[in-house]
């Protein structure tokens, strides 16, 4: 398949030059439920070239409401292989790299070692703040949406940035889960999410437009609400 | 009095008073008597923004602030 022929739609937005940026990124996906899922398809889509997949966890039947790659044939499969696979079969140019493993602080920094970007899937908020301590001390830039019911938010977190703790104060003071164990997370939600994790992702490899960084964009759906909230 | 403009996200929607759009304060009400005043338990705000900027609950709400309360998000 010609290269050019398979971005043909992406040309009138992003030029030859920035598909060759594209082509040439390694974007780290931490999390592969509802959020991580749409985004590694998405930049699969797009063509980023290089991308490592994240998650230590199997689907199970409660997956099915949301996360893109689950199946009811991939029950059990664990969803770093089933997404590699995934994006496999959706854009064979790209170099996938799947690990198979829950994300701590003795295996993170090798994960993410050389990698242009790291995007934050995960349902811990603990483990969120540990995935910002590394990224920062590789000085990698980190995407990050959570989401909620059909709530959600998305921000960048640069390396010198204050970043989670002026969204869910000291980490110690946090606890490990939001109100999404009360009220679920639904479908069109972690999609909608997804797809802004993935344009703020495109926007910090290709150094374009306004990025999400020391705010916090809030999105509720029932209400039709979408705000963009400065942080600093 | 004065007046200001309330949004309650997520699972604070529940405490939105009617006319939340013109909501009546008294003048030199804070943050956190305003959360005290809507009946939303303590520790359930995360997030506080007046005017679309990050503030915390000691902050004295001004006639006219949209303030906007949220609370933990982690979800993926």
């Amino acid at each position: 398949m010609a290269w050019k022929n398979r971005y043909d739609r992406n040309f009138s937005t992003i030029s030859l030059g920035e598909q060759e940026i594209l082509a040439r990124s390694h974007v780290v996906v931490i999390g592969l439920g509802g959020l991580g899922g749409g985004v590694c398809e998405m930049l699969a889509r797009i063509g980023v070239g290089i991308l490592t997949l994240v998650d230590g966890d199997r689907f199970d039947i409660t997956n099915l409401n949301r996360q893109i790659i689950s199946r009811e044939d991939n029950i059990g499969v664990l969803k770093a292989k089933a997404a590699k696979e995934r994006i496999r079969k959706i854009n064979s140019s790209i170099q996938v790299k799947a690990f198979n493993q829950f994300v701590d602080e003795t295996n993170l920094h090798g994960m993410i070692h050389g990698a242009d970007l790291v995007v934050d899937c995960l349902d811990t908020i603990d483990t969120r703040f540990l995935v910002q301590e590394i990224a920062q001390k590789a000085s990698i830039p980190l995407v990050s949406g959570a989401i909620a019911g059909v709530c959600g938010q998305v921000t960048v977190i640069f390396p010198e940035d204050a970043g989670y703790e002026l969204i869910y104060g000291k980490k110690t003071e946090t606890a490990s889960r939001g109100i999404e164990t009360q009220i679920g997370n639904i479908s069109y939600c972690a999609l909608f999410v997804a797809s802004l994790q993935a344009s703020e992702c495109i926007k910090v490899l290709l150094k374009r437009g306004d990025i999400l960084r020391n705010k916090l964009m809030i999105v509720d759906l029932w209400r039709n609400c979408f705000e963009v909230m400065e942080l600093v | 009095m004065i007046q200001i403009e309330l949004k309650l996200f997520v699972t604070l929607a529940r405490y939105l008073p009617s006319k939340s759009e013109a909501y009546d304060i008294l003048e030199g009400t804070t943050i956190n008597q305003l959360i005290n005043d809507l009946g939303i338990p303590n520790g359930i705000v995360k997030l506080i923004f007046i005017n679309g900027k990050k503030q915390d609950g000691n902050y004295t709400i001004q006639h006219k602030d949209r303030v906007g309360l949220f609370p933990p998000v982690g979800g993926g």
